[in-house]
Protein backbone atom coordinates (compact mmCIF):
# COMPACT_ATOMS: atom_id res chain seq x y z
CA UNK A 1 0.00 0.00 0.00
CA UNK A 2 1.33 3.42 -0.86
CA UNK A 3 0.46 6.73 0.70
CA UNK A 4 1.00 10.36 -0.08
CA UNK A 5 1.47 11.72 3.43
CA UNK A 6 4.49 10.48 5.41
CA UNK A 7 3.17 9.30 8.76
CA UNK A 8 4.27 10.52 12.17
CA UNK A 9 6.24 7.92 14.14
CA UNK A 10 5.00 6.64 17.49
CA UNK A 11 6.91 7.01 20.76
CA UNK A 12 6.70 5.48 24.20
CA UNK A 13 4.09 6.90 26.54
CA UNK A 14 6.88 7.21 29.15
CA UNK A 15 6.53 6.95 32.94
CA UNK A 16 4.61 10.16 33.68
CA UNK A 17 1.30 9.82 31.81
CA UNK A 18 -0.50 8.99 35.06
CA UNK A 19 -1.46 12.56 35.93
CA UNK A 20 -2.52 13.35 32.37
CA UNK A 21 -4.36 10.53 30.60
CA UNK A 22 -6.29 8.45 33.14
CA UNK A 23 -9.62 9.87 34.29
CA UNK A 24 -12.04 8.92 37.08
CA UNK A 25 -14.32 6.09 36.01
CA UNK A 26 -12.07 5.32 33.03
CA UNK A 27 -12.70 1.60 33.51
CA UNK A 28 -16.41 1.94 34.32
CA UNK A 29 -17.80 1.94 30.81
CA UNK A 30 -21.07 0.09 31.54
CA UNK A 31 -24.01 2.37 32.31
CA UNK A 32 -25.26 1.97 35.88
CA UNK A 33 -27.37 -1.14 36.46
CA UNK A 34 -27.22 -2.39 32.86
CA UNK A 35 -28.14 -6.09 32.62
CA UNK A 36 -25.39 -6.81 30.04
CA UNK A 37 -22.54 -5.50 32.20
CA UNK A 38 -19.45 -7.69 32.49
CA UNK A 39 -16.13 -7.31 34.26
CA UNK A 40 -12.87 -8.12 32.48
CA UNK A 41 -9.72 -7.99 34.57
CA UNK A 42 -6.14 -9.15 34.57
CA UNK A 43 -2.53 -8.31 35.02
CA UNK A 44 0.13 -6.91 32.68
CA UNK A 45 3.44 -8.81 33.01
CA UNK A 46 6.88 -8.28 31.51
CA UNK A 47 9.30 -10.86 30.08
CA UNK A 48 10.58 -11.75 33.56
CA UNK A 49 7.03 -12.30 34.82
CA UNK A 50 7.14 -9.08 36.86
CA UNK A 51 4.03 -6.89 37.01
CA UNK A 52 4.09 -3.74 34.87
CA UNK A 53 2.87 -0.98 37.21
CA UNK A 54 2.99 1.90 34.74
CA UNK A 55 1.10 0.61 31.73
CA UNK A 56 -2.02 2.26 30.32
CA UNK A 57 -4.68 0.09 28.71
CA UNK A 58 -7.42 1.23 26.38
CA UNK A 59 -10.46 -0.80 25.38
CA UNK A 60 -12.98 -0.24 22.65
CA UNK A 61 -15.94 -2.40 21.79
CA UNK A 62 -19.36 -2.64 20.21
CA UNK A 63 -22.60 -2.56 22.14
CA UNK A 64 -24.45 -5.77 23.06
CA UNK A 65 -26.37 -5.88 19.77
CA UNK A 66 -23.25 -5.31 17.71
CA UNK A 67 -24.07 -1.63 17.26
CA UNK A 68 -21.39 1.05 17.15
CA UNK A 69 -21.42 3.22 20.32
CA UNK A 70 -21.75 6.88 19.32
CA UNK A 71 -22.26 8.45 22.76
CA UNK A 72 -19.64 11.00 23.82
CA UNK A 73 -18.75 11.86 27.41
CA UNK A 74 -16.07 9.32 28.37
CA UNK A 75 -13.98 12.24 29.73
CA UNK A 76 -16.88 14.48 30.73
CA UNK A 77 -15.71 17.68 32.39
CA UNK A 78 -17.19 20.25 34.71
CA UNK A 79 -17.20 23.67 33.02
CA UNK A 80 -17.19 25.39 36.42
CA UNK A 81 -14.06 23.79 37.88
CA UNK A 82 -12.45 22.32 34.76
CA UNK A 83 -12.12 19.01 36.64
CA UNK A 84 -13.35 15.62 35.50
CA UNK A 85 -17.02 14.96 36.26
CA UNK A 86 -17.04 11.27 35.43
CA UNK A 87 -19.39 9.57 32.99
CA UNK A 88 -23.10 10.35 33.17
CA UNK A 89 -23.98 6.70 33.93
CA UNK A 90 -26.49 6.61 31.08
CA UNK A 91 -24.72 6.74 27.72
CA UNK A 92 -22.48 3.91 26.53
CA UNK A 93 -19.33 5.31 24.90
CA UNK A 94 -17.66 1.91 24.48
CA UNK A 95 -14.31 3.44 25.39
CA UNK A 96 -12.34 2.54 28.51
CA UNK A 97 -8.94 3.70 29.71
CA UNK A 98 -7.26 2.14 32.74
CA UNK A 99 -3.79 2.62 34.24
CA UNK A 100 -2.38 -0.57 35.80
CA UNK A 101 -2.00 -0.45 39.58
CA UNK A 102 1.23 -1.04 41.55
CA UNK A 103 0.70 -4.78 41.05
CA UNK A 104 0.16 -4.46 37.29
CA UNK A 105 -3.57 -5.17 37.66
CA UNK A 106 -6.52 -3.59 35.89
CA UNK A 107 -10.29 -4.08 35.74
CA UNK A 108 -12.78 -3.02 33.09
CA UNK A 109 -16.55 -2.94 33.62
CA UNK A 110 -18.22 -2.72 30.25
CA UNK A 111 -21.12 -4.18 28.27
CA UNK A 112 -20.87 -7.62 26.74
CA UNK A 113 -19.90 -6.84 23.15
CA UNK A 114 -22.01 -8.08 20.28
CA UNK A 115 -20.50 -9.30 17.03
CA UNK A 116 -20.52 -8.16 13.43
CA UNK A 117 -19.94 -10.28 10.35
CA UNK A 118 -18.08 -13.55 10.83
CA UNK A 119 -16.11 -12.20 13.78
CA UNK A 120 -16.78 -13.63 17.22
CA UNK A 121 -17.46 -10.94 19.85
CA UNK A 122 -14.33 -9.22 21.08
CA UNK A 123 -13.01 -6.08 22.73
CA UNK A 124 -10.21 -4.13 21.07
CA UNK A 125 -7.31 -3.64 23.50
CA UNK A 126 -4.37 -1.28 23.14
CA UNK A 127 -1.35 -1.43 25.48
CA UNK A 128 0.90 1.55 26.22
CA UNK A 129 3.85 1.47 28.65
CA UNK A 130 7.16 2.97 29.53
CA UNK A 131 9.75 0.88 27.64
CA UNK A 132 7.27 0.15 24.86
CA UNK A 133 8.34 2.36 21.94
CA UNK A 134 5.13 1.71 19.99
CA UNK A 135 1.79 0.62 21.45
CA UNK A 136 0.51 -2.93 21.02
CA UNK A 137 -2.92 -3.99 19.78
CA UNK A 138 -4.64 -7.19 20.76
CA UNK A 139 -8.21 -8.55 21.03
CA UNK A 140 -10.02 -9.89 24.08
CA UNK A 141 -12.35 -12.65 22.85
CA UNK A 142 -15.05 -13.78 25.25
CA UNK A 143 -15.79 -17.48 25.71
CA UNK A 144 -18.42 -18.45 23.16
CA UNK A 145 -19.69 -21.66 21.63
CA UNK A 146 -16.78 -23.46 19.91
CA UNK A 147 -18.41 -23.13 16.44
CA UNK A 148 -18.67 -19.39 16.89
CA UNK A 149 -14.99 -19.07 17.81
CA UNK A 150 -13.95 -21.50 15.07
CA UNK A 151 -15.69 -19.31 12.48
CA UNK A 152 -13.73 -16.21 13.53
CA UNK A 153 -11.17 -15.56 10.77
CA UNK A 154 -8.38 -14.41 13.09
CA UNK A 155 -8.80 -17.15 15.69
CA UNK A 156 -9.08 -19.78 12.96
CA UNK A 157 -5.73 -18.68 11.54
CA UNK A 158 -3.80 -19.16 14.79
CA UNK A 159 -2.12 -22.22 16.30
CA UNK A 160 -3.94 -23.38 19.48
CA UNK A 161 -1.39 -21.96 21.94
CA UNK A 162 -1.35 -18.55 20.25
CA UNK A 163 -5.14 -18.56 19.94
CA UNK A 164 -5.49 -19.32 23.66
CA UNK A 165 -3.74 -16.05 24.56
CA UNK A 166 -6.66 -14.12 23.02
CA UNK A 167 -9.41 -15.92 24.93
CA UNK A 168 -10.63 -14.48 28.22
CA UNK A 169 -11.24 -17.11 30.91
CA UNK A 170 -14.72 -17.14 32.46
CA UNK A 171 -14.99 -16.70 36.21
CA UNK A 172 -18.19 -16.60 38.28
CA UNK A 173 -20.72 -13.71 38.08
CA UNK A 174 -20.04 -12.32 34.63
CA UNK A 175 -16.33 -11.84 35.26
CA UNK A 176 -13.54 -12.75 32.85
CA UNK A 177 -9.78 -12.94 33.32
CA UNK A 178 -7.37 -11.75 30.64
CA UNK A 179 -3.67 -11.43 31.44
CA UNK A 180 -1.34 -9.61 29.07
CA UNK A 181 2.19 -11.00 28.75
CA UNK A 182 4.38 -8.50 26.91
CA UNK A 183 7.11 -11.10 26.38
CA UNK A 184 8.02 -14.69 27.21
CA UNK A 185 6.65 -18.21 26.79
CA UNK A 186 3.05 -17.07 27.35
CA UNK A 187 3.48 -13.94 25.23
CA UNK A 188 0.13 -12.48 24.19
CA UNK A 189 -0.66 -12.53 20.48
CA UNK A 190 -0.36 -8.94 19.31
CA UNK A 191 -1.84 -7.69 16.06
CA UNK A 192 -1.04 -5.24 13.32
CA UNK A 193 -3.68 -3.93 10.96
CA UNK A 194 -3.21 -3.50 7.26
CA UNK B 1 28.17 -1.21 34.76
CA UNK B 2 25.93 1.68 33.90
CA UNK B 3 26.58 2.66 30.28
CA UNK B 4 27.92 6.10 29.47
CA UNK B 5 26.50 8.46 26.87
CA UNK B 6 29.36 7.40 24.58
CA UNK B 7 28.32 3.73 24.93
CA UNK B 8 24.71 4.59 24.09
CA UNK B 9 25.74 6.88 21.20
CA UNK B 10 27.75 3.98 19.78
CA UNK B 11 24.86 1.51 20.08
CA UNK B 12 22.50 3.99 18.42
CA UNK B 13 24.95 4.63 15.58
CA UNK B 14 25.20 0.87 14.92
CA UNK B 15 21.40 0.57 14.73
CA UNK B 16 21.18 3.54 12.35
CA UNK B 17 23.93 2.12 10.12
CA UNK B 18 22.29 -1.31 10.02
CA UNK B 19 18.98 0.29 9.07
CA UNK B 20 20.48 2.50 6.37
CA UNK B 21 22.35 -0.44 4.90
CA UNK B 22 19.15 -2.51 4.80
CA UNK B 23 17.24 0.29 3.05
CA UNK B 24 20.07 0.78 0.56
CA UNK B 25 19.82 -2.96 -0.17
CA UNK B 26 16.12 -2.59 -0.96
CA UNK B 27 14.34 -3.01 2.39
CA UNK B 28 11.11 -1.03 2.87
CA UNK B 29 11.62 2.14 4.94
CA UNK B 30 10.22 1.87 8.47
CA UNK B 31 8.42 4.87 9.95
CA UNK B 32 7.81 3.64 13.48
CA UNK B 33 10.43 2.75 16.09
CA UNK B 34 11.49 -0.85 16.58
CA UNK B 35 10.00 -2.21 19.80
CA UNK B 36 13.25 -4.02 20.61
CA UNK B 37 15.53 -1.01 20.79
CA UNK B 38 18.27 -1.91 23.29
CA UNK B 39 19.74 1.63 23.68
CA UNK B 40 16.41 2.44 25.40
CA UNK B 41 17.05 0.08 28.29
CA UNK B 42 13.47 -0.18 29.58
CA UNK B 43 12.46 -1.87 26.33
CA UNK B 44 14.43 -5.04 27.14
CA UNK B 45 11.70 -6.95 28.99
CA UNK B 46 8.73 -5.08 27.58
CA UNK B 47 8.69 -5.89 23.88
CA UNK B 48 7.14 -8.99 22.36
CA UNK B 49 9.65 -11.26 20.66
CA UNK B 50 7.18 -12.66 18.17
CA UNK B 51 6.21 -10.49 15.20
CA UNK B 52 2.67 -9.07 15.35
CA UNK B 53 0.05 -11.08 13.49
CA UNK B 54 -1.18 -9.13 10.44
CA UNK B 55 -4.95 -8.67 10.25
CA UNK B 56 -6.20 -7.39 6.90
CA UNK B 57 -9.02 -5.24 8.30
CA UNK B 58 -9.36 -3.42 5.00
CA UNK B 59 -10.97 -6.59 3.68
CA UNK B 60 -13.20 -6.84 6.75
CA UNK B 61 -15.57 -3.85 6.92
CA UNK B 62 -17.00 -5.34 10.13
CA UNK B 63 -13.70 -5.10 12.02
CA UNK B 64 -14.21 -3.09 15.20
CA UNK B 65 -10.73 -1.57 14.77
CA UNK B 66 -12.01 0.40 11.76
CA UNK B 67 -14.22 2.41 14.10
CA UNK B 68 -13.30 4.75 16.91
CA UNK B 69 -14.89 6.18 20.05
CA UNK B 70 -16.62 9.55 19.81
CA UNK B 71 -15.56 12.55 21.88
CA UNK B 72 -17.49 15.78 22.01
CA UNK B 73 -18.34 19.05 23.68
CA UNK B 74 -18.72 17.51 27.15
CA UNK B 75 -15.22 15.97 27.04
CA UNK B 76 -13.21 19.15 26.53
CA UNK B 77 -13.71 22.64 27.96
CA UNK B 78 -12.79 25.78 26.06
CA UNK B 79 -9.78 26.47 28.28
CA UNK B 80 -8.33 22.98 28.04
CA UNK B 81 -5.96 23.90 25.21
CA UNK B 82 -4.39 26.76 27.19
CA UNK B 83 -2.03 25.23 29.75
CA UNK B 84 -1.00 28.66 31.03
CA UNK B 85 -4.47 29.51 32.39
CA UNK B 86 -5.27 26.58 34.62
CA UNK B 87 -4.18 28.12 37.92
CA UNK B 88 -4.71 31.51 39.56
CA UNK B 89 -1.14 32.66 38.85
CA UNK B 90 1.07 32.79 35.81
CA UNK B 91 3.38 29.83 35.19
CA UNK B 92 7.11 30.42 34.80
CA UNK B 93 8.82 29.98 31.46
CA UNK B 94 8.81 30.96 27.84
CA UNK B 95 5.27 31.16 26.41
CA UNK B 96 4.78 29.13 23.25
CA UNK B 97 1.97 28.32 20.85
CA UNK B 98 2.00 24.93 19.15
CA UNK B 99 -0.30 24.66 16.17
CA UNK B 100 -0.77 22.30 13.26
CA UNK B 101 -3.07 19.95 11.43
CA UNK B 102 -3.89 16.29 11.93
CA UNK B 103 -4.14 14.38 8.66
CA UNK B 104 -4.72 10.79 7.67
CA UNK B 105 -2.43 8.79 5.41
CA UNK B 106 -4.29 10.06 2.39
CA UNK B 107 -3.64 13.68 3.42
CA UNK B 108 -7.24 14.29 4.46
CA UNK B 109 -7.99 16.31 7.61
CA UNK B 110 -8.93 14.30 10.70
CA UNK B 111 -11.93 16.24 12.07
CA UNK B 112 -13.39 16.48 15.56
CA UNK B 113 -10.97 14.00 17.14
CA UNK B 114 -9.38 14.18 20.58
CA UNK B 115 -5.79 15.35 21.14
CA UNK B 116 -4.31 15.18 24.64
CA UNK B 117 -0.91 16.54 25.63
CA UNK B 118 1.27 16.44 28.75
CA UNK B 119 4.67 17.86 29.50
CA UNK B 120 7.25 18.90 32.09
CA UNK B 121 7.29 22.49 33.35
CA UNK B 122 9.87 25.07 32.27
CA UNK B 123 12.37 23.59 34.74
CA UNK B 124 12.02 20.07 33.37
CA UNK B 125 9.86 18.71 36.20
CA UNK B 126 6.60 16.77 35.82
CA UNK B 127 3.71 17.29 38.22
CA UNK B 128 3.92 13.55 38.95
CA UNK B 129 4.84 12.24 42.39
CA UNK B 130 7.34 9.78 40.98
CA UNK B 131 9.36 12.45 39.17
CA UNK B 132 12.34 12.86 41.56
CA UNK B 133 14.24 15.37 39.43
CA UNK B 134 15.13 18.07 42.01
CA UNK B 135 14.06 20.92 39.73
CA UNK B 136 11.26 23.07 41.19
CA UNK B 137 7.60 22.33 40.74
CA UNK B 138 5.54 25.28 39.51
CA UNK B 139 2.32 25.78 41.49
CA UNK B 140 0.86 27.54 38.45
CA UNK B 141 1.60 24.82 35.93
CA UNK B 142 0.33 21.25 35.75
CA UNK B 143 1.22 20.51 32.15
CA UNK B 144 -1.92 18.76 30.84
CA UNK B 145 -4.06 19.89 27.91
CA UNK B 146 -6.64 18.60 25.47
CA UNK B 147 -8.60 19.77 22.46
CA UNK B 148 -10.72 18.53 19.57
CA UNK B 149 -9.44 19.01 16.03
CA UNK B 150 -11.34 21.49 13.87
CA UNK B 151 -12.95 20.97 10.47
CA UNK B 152 -9.57 21.40 8.77
CA UNK B 153 -7.92 18.98 11.23
CA UNK B 154 -6.33 21.97 12.95
CA UNK B 155 -5.37 22.30 16.60
CA UNK B 156 -3.65 24.89 18.79
CA UNK B 157 -2.15 24.69 22.28
CA UNK B 158 -0.78 27.56 24.34
CA UNK B 159 1.76 26.48 26.94
CA UNK B 160 5.30 27.09 28.18
CA UNK B 161 8.36 25.51 26.65
CA UNK B 162 9.18 22.38 28.68
CA UNK B 163 12.69 22.07 30.07
CA UNK B 164 15.00 19.13 29.38
CA UNK B 165 15.28 16.64 32.24
CA UNK B 166 17.61 13.87 33.41
CA UNK B 167 16.58 10.21 33.43
CA UNK B 168 18.26 6.98 34.43
CA UNK B 169 18.71 5.20 31.12
CA UNK B 170 22.47 5.66 31.35
CA UNK B 171 24.94 7.93 33.18
CA UNK B 172 24.24 11.59 32.45
CA UNK B 173 21.17 10.82 30.31
CA UNK B 174 19.02 13.87 29.47
CA UNK B 175 15.75 13.96 27.58
CA UNK B 176 15.51 16.84 25.08
CA UNK B 177 12.59 19.25 25.60
CA UNK B 178 9.45 17.51 24.36
CA UNK B 179 5.67 17.51 24.59
CA UNK B 180 3.83 14.18 24.79
CA UNK B 181 0.89 13.88 22.37
CA UNK B 182 -1.98 11.37 22.30
CA UNK B 183 -4.29 11.30 19.27
CA UNK B 184 -7.40 9.50 18.04
CA UNK B 185 -8.44 9.14 14.42
CA UNK B 186 -11.61 7.91 12.77
CA UNK B 187 -10.39 4.31 13.22
CA UNK B 188 -8.83 2.79 16.33
CA UNK B 189 -6.04 1.51 14.05
CA UNK B 190 -4.93 5.17 13.79
CA UNK B 191 -4.35 5.58 17.53
CA UNK B 192 -1.09 7.43 18.10
CA UNK B 193 0.96 8.34 21.16
CA UNK B 194 4.13 10.24 20.36
CA UNK B 195 6.33 13.18 21.36
CA UNK B 196 7.03 16.52 19.71
CA UNK B 197 10.53 18.01 19.87
CA UNK B 198 11.95 21.51 19.34
CA UNK B 199 14.37 22.48 16.56
CA UNK B 200 18.09 23.02 17.14
CA UNK B 201 18.14 21.05 20.39
CA UNK B 202 21.64 19.56 20.88
CA UNK B 203 20.18 16.72 22.95
CA UNK B 204 18.22 15.25 20.01
CA UNK B 205 21.24 13.33 18.73
CA UNK B 206 21.88 11.75 22.15
CA UNK B 207 18.35 10.65 23.00
CA UNK B 208 17.56 6.94 22.66
CA UNK B 209 13.82 7.62 22.71
CA UNK B 210 13.98 9.79 19.59
CA UNK B 211 16.71 7.67 18.02
CA UNK B 212 14.54 4.55 18.40
CA UNK B 213 13.10 5.90 15.13
CA UNK B 214 15.99 4.77 12.94
CA UNK B 215 14.71 6.46 9.76
CA UNK B 216 16.24 9.96 9.54
CA UNK B 217 13.33 11.48 7.62
CA UNK B 218 10.81 10.00 10.07
CA UNK B 219 12.81 11.43 13.00
CA UNK B 220 12.71 14.89 11.43
CA UNK B 221 8.92 14.67 11.33
CA UNK B 222 8.89 14.61 15.15
CA UNK B 223 10.61 18.01 15.34
CA UNK B 224 8.33 21.07 15.17
CA UNK B 225 9.27 24.04 12.98
CA UNK B 226 9.66 27.50 14.43
CA UNK B 227 7.03 29.60 12.64
CA UNK B 228 7.29 33.34 13.07
CA UNK B 229 3.78 33.81 11.67
CA UNK B 230 2.47 31.89 14.70
CA UNK B 231 4.39 34.01 17.19
CA UNK B 232 2.25 36.59 19.01
CA UNK B 233 3.69 40.06 19.66
CA UNK B 234 4.78 40.62 23.28
CA UNK B 235 3.35 37.21 24.13
CA UNK B 236 4.58 33.90 22.73
CA UNK B 237 6.75 32.12 20.17
CA UNK B 238 5.04 29.89 17.63
CA UNK B 239 5.80 26.36 16.51
CA UNK B 240 4.11 24.43 13.74
CA UNK B 241 3.73 20.67 13.95
CA UNK B 242 1.57 18.66 11.57
CA UNK B 243 0.73 15.07 12.44
CA UNK B 244 -0.10 12.24 10.03
CA UNK B 245 -1.92 9.27 11.53
CA UNK B 246 -0.95 5.80 10.38
CA UNK B 247 -3.20 2.78 10.12
CA UNK B 248 -5.91 1.74 7.70
CA UNK B 249 -9.29 3.43 7.92
CA UNK B 250 -12.71 2.67 6.49
CA UNK B 251 -12.31 5.75 4.25
CA UNK B 252 -8.95 4.47 3.10
CA UNK B 253 -10.58 1.21 2.08
CA UNK B 254 -13.06 3.10 -0.08
CA UNK B 255 -10.51 5.13 -2.00
CA UNK B 256 -8.36 2.13 -2.85
FE1 LIG C 1 8.63 13.10 28.98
Amino acid sequence: MTSSAPRTPAHTIGPFHGYALPFPGGGDVAPAGHPDAITVHGQVLDGAGAPVPDALLEFWGLGPDGELPRATGSLRRDPATGEFLGRDGIGFTGFGRIPTDADGRWALRTLRPGARGRNAPYLVACVFARGLTHHLFTRVYLPEPAERLAADPLLASLAPARRATLLAVAEPRGTYRFDIHLQGAAETTFLEFA
Amino acid sequence: MTPTQADIDHEMALRREAYEKAVAAGATPVHHPARDYAPYRSSALRHPKRPPVPVAVRYDPEAVELTSPAFGATDVTELDNDLTRRHPGEPLGERITVSGRVLDRGGRPVRGQLIEIWQANASGRYAHRRDRHPAPLDPNFTGVGRTLTGDDGGYTFTTVKPGPYPWRNHTNAWRPSHIHFSLFGTAFTQRLVTQMYFPYDPLLAHDPVLQSVTDAAARRRLVAAYDHALSRPEQSLGYRWDIVLDGPTAAWTEVR
